[in-house]
């Protein structure tokens, strides 16, 4: 029984975090600018590959590998909103444009 | 009666399909991406997704070593972005370079005044 429910919920993990992931890649293509694009991948694409990590944690049973991929997990969600906004941040300071729809820069003059 | 191991293969099986329709989109992205920032971005996606790959054989070969690496290979991507950063800022400013010694000058006051603040 406990093996149907772990697979079960692995499977459910697998799907969901792979569907974010797409998600992550159709804004990244769609979307018009950096700074929206930037917005995409950091948060659809860090929770695609944390969900799946966490699949591969938990199908493993074991509680030291689940700690393992929860704590890297964790990394992900730290790390992700600095190298994006890190990014940002250099390309407004280094010229690059707002796309076409935007109304308005808030950090034009600093 | 489905096993277990019949839904996780199933499972695993439509998750790599989906990660490789992600694959293609990011890479598409990095060949495509009218600025330098763009790739950049596309490149840090582009790990999160190996990252993915990485933990769904994780899953489907039962060996769980795969979920160091996943996590080594996010430290070394989160460190690949930032140092690409740092390279589109030392680049200077891409709207005034008449030639190559203004555009020298105009970095390093941008230099000085970004350590002013």
């Amino acid at each position: 029984m406990i093996d149907y429910i772990v697979a079960a919920v692995t499977a459910l993990l697998l799907i969901v975090g792979s569907l974010f992931a797409l998600a992550a890649a159709i804004g990244l293509v769609r979307l018009p600018d950096l700074y929206t694009r930037m917005h995409s991948a950091s948060k659809a694409g860090t929770v695609g590959s944390g969900l799946l990590l966490l699949a591969a944690g938990l199908y493993s049973q074991d509680p030291a590998i689940l700690a393992r991929a929860l704590a890297g997990f964790v990394f992900f969600l730290l790390t992700a909103p600095v190298s994006a906004h890190l990014l940002a941040r250099t390309a407004h300071r280094s010229g690059y444009d707002l796309g076409a729809l935007s109304v308005r820069d808030d950090i034009r003059d600093r | 009666m489905i096993t277990p191991a019949a839904i996780i293969a199933v499972a695993s099986s439509a998750a790599l399909v989906i990660l490789g329709l992600a694959l293609i989109l990011t890479v598409w992205r990095v060949v495509a991406g009218p600025t330098l920032p763009d790739r950049i971005l596309a490149l840090d996606m582009l790990t999160g997704i190996a990252i993915g790959f990485i933990a769904v054989i994780a899953v489907k070969t039962r060996f769980s070593l795969y979920i160091d690496i996943a996590i080594s290979l996010g430290l070394v991507g989160f460190l690949a972005t930032v140092a690409f950063a740092r390279f589109v800022l030392s680049r200077g400013n891409i709207k005034s370079k008449p030639s190559a010694s203004a555009a020298n000058g105009k970095t390093q006051k941008r230099r000085a005044g970004g350590k002013k603040r």
